[in-house]
């Protein structure tokens, strides 16, 4: 086996014993690198040096390692565009609170990640940059925003790698890309130095190989930030630590498989399927109603999140990219491409006078129906289950000119997004004809990503469909 | 049922600074209507006695000492390092003004 198609774990305890070498997993991962990355397109700038840069890093709990960093995450020394032209060729003065502390722990950014431009879309197509390709099958779609990152643990061209989620961005790529994305609890990790696009949104969080390489990098991404007036006070623990406790005696909800879209679909299957392997498990398992209106004990419709989400969004993402000026960096606001134009100025007209009451704070009154529903839940289930896509893997090309593509492939998790609960994507199904995988969306109150890791990690070692889990 | 009419697609793409063809100015208004058709379904939703919602956390009145962090202050030259237009060590903004 090479070394880089290693899990970190895996690679970690393989340096310790001097088993393998740095220089070693440096080279196997430039390798597959220079083979693939023309073809997949999953990485828009690497660092030359990142193998000089791993010296001295050996004895930090990352090693010196390889990640990868959407990119959306400002790092200095390596450019940042968020995939768009208008951002071409940008340096960064000042590095994002999660890259540096990713260094800070030994951690070595080899490169920055091709997405969605300004993380706008759910499948990497309107990046400027053009496409990556899903490295499980290259005529399909990896998924997005996160999509380069996702694809860089797919291929084996990072260790571990860093995205971020708005609603689904994290968790939807790694469910087509067949890997594992965890979207922690709004403000568990620093938004700062990541370009903005909903800020009440935002979640910077891991893709990896395995659920336990997933709790190891929130080790040292998690936490309060001063530079973040939105991250949490509450205190960050060893997420790792209680990983292997299982799930006897949990109660778990399963969400959303009546949905017209996916019931009776090998998504529902795949959803149904780990429901009754926790139960196996020694869980209590429910499958829990959607009803269109906010009633105790059954889910309210994700149908209202679409339109919700559509306007805050919308609304935040004009606001945001009001600041791309071309004056003190970047080119003018001429250089948008047509997805940011669309989002930019539907904002704008949500946020304009005479429409802010209807549509904004219409949107924010509907958005705690949803936190109202995720508190209720809660105080009766440990963890909900869902899929986090509606569907496998799209081809390439799929976009087309839909304006709500993005919020149809996100519907699954935008109530989650929106209410700002974590939840972690595994692989659950693979399909042996194209090789394309389906995630299960594990989702758990806030501040609750050790639970929801409990059983991630539990499902993963209980089942065959990572392969990385066993090594 | 609200909709975007490409006058109003014309006026909002002046409010965002944002400049348009006139082709852009369809296809956004397509766009823009079909995404309120969508956000047309959140009138029947009941929400009456619900407040808005402002954080999700619970977060409130996160408040700092208003100081100076020496560490977080470019000099001159980062702070120019990334704009096009430079004129003796400053940007060179638009003119907003008229000159009579």
């Amino acid at each position: 086996m090479k070394t880089n198609e290693l899990t970190l774990k895996k690679a970690i305890e393989l340096l310790d014993k001097s088993e393998i070498s740095l220089s070693d997993v440096y080279k196997d991962t430039e390798s597959v690198i220079a083979e693939k990355n023309k073809e997949l397109n999953v990485y828009l700038d690497l660092d030359k040096d990142a193998l000089l840069k791993s010296r001295g890093q050996e004895r930090k709990p990352l090693r010196g390692l390889p990640i990868a960093v959407k990119n959306n995450f400002l790092t200095v020394g390596l450019p940042t565009n968020a995939s768009s032209k208008l951002l071409d060729g940008f340096m960064s003065p000042f590095e994002s609170t999660v890259t540096k502390k990713i260094k800070e722990s030994g951690g070595v950014v080899i490169g920055k990640t091709n997405m969605d431009a300004w993380a706008h879309g759910s499948s990497t197509e309107t990046s400027d940059y053009g496409s990556t390709k899903n490295p499980r099958n290259t005529s399909y779609l990896p998924g997005g925003s996160s999509g380069g990152s996702a694809a860089a643990i797919a291929s084996d061209m990072a260790i571990a790698a860093i995205g971020s989620e708005t609603a689904g961005s994290i968790r939807q790529p790694a469910a087509w890309c067949g890997v594992v994305g965890l979207k922690p609890t709004y403000g568990r990790t620093s938004r700062y130095g990541v370009v903005a696009m909903g800020s009440s949104l935002d979640s910077p969080g891991p893709l990896t190989k395995t659920v336990e390489d997933s709790a190891l990098i929130l080790n040292y991404i998690a936490g309060k930030d001063e530079n973040d007036a939105t991250t949490s006070p509450l205190p960050i623990m060893d997420y790792t630590k209680n990983i292997k406790k299982g799930v006897k005696g949990m109660k778990i909800g399963i969400c959303y498989i009546d949905h017209q879209k996916i019931k009776g679909t090998p998504v529902a299957k795949a959803v149904i399927a780990a429901g009754k392997f926790f139960e196996s498990e020694g869980a209590k398992v429910d499958l829990i109603e959607t009803t269109p209106g906010l009633k105790k004990g059954k889910v309210l419709s994700h149908e209202h999140a679409i339109g919700v989400y559509t306007v805050v969004q919308r609304s935040e993402v004009s606001s945001n990219l009001s600041r791309y000026d071309g004056i003190r960096y970047g080119k003018d606001r001429s250089n948008f491409g047509h997805e940011a134009k669309n989002r930019v100025m539907l904002g704008t007209f949500s946020l304009s006078k005479g429409y802010a009451d209807k549509y904004y704070v219409l949107a924010q009154k509907i958005r705690s129906l949803y936190l109202s529903n995720f508190k209720d839940l809660f105080s009766q289930y440990d963890l909900l289950i869902s899929a986090p896509s509606p569907s496998f893997a799209l081809p390439v090309g799929s976009l087309g000119d839909d304006p709500m593509f993005g919020e149809l492939q996100d519907l699954l998790v935008e109530p989650s997004s929106l209410a700002g609960i974590c939840g972690i994507s595994i692989p659950c199904f693979r399909d042996e004809k194209t090789n394309l995988y389906l995630g299960l969306n594990i989702m758990g109150n806030y501040f609750n990503e050790e639970k929801i890791l409990q059983a991630a990690y539990n499902f993963e070692q209980g089942t065959k469909w990572n392969p990385w889990a066993k090594i | 049922m609200t909709t975007i009419s490409t006058s109003t697609v014309k006026h909002i793409s002046k409010l965002a600074k944002i400049p348009i063809t006139e082709k852009e100015e369809n296809e956004l208004a397509k766009g823009f209507n079909k995404a309120l058709e969508v956000i047309d379904s959140l009138f029947k939703v009941n929400i009456v006695g619900i407040e808005p919602t402002h954080q999700v956390t619970g977060l409130e009145n996160i408040l700092r000492e208003d100081k100076v962090d020496e560490k977080k202050i470019f000099t001159q030259e980062q702070a120019l390092s990334n704009t096009k237009k430079k004129h003796n060590g400053y940007f060179v903004v638009d003119q907003i003004l008229a000159e009579d």
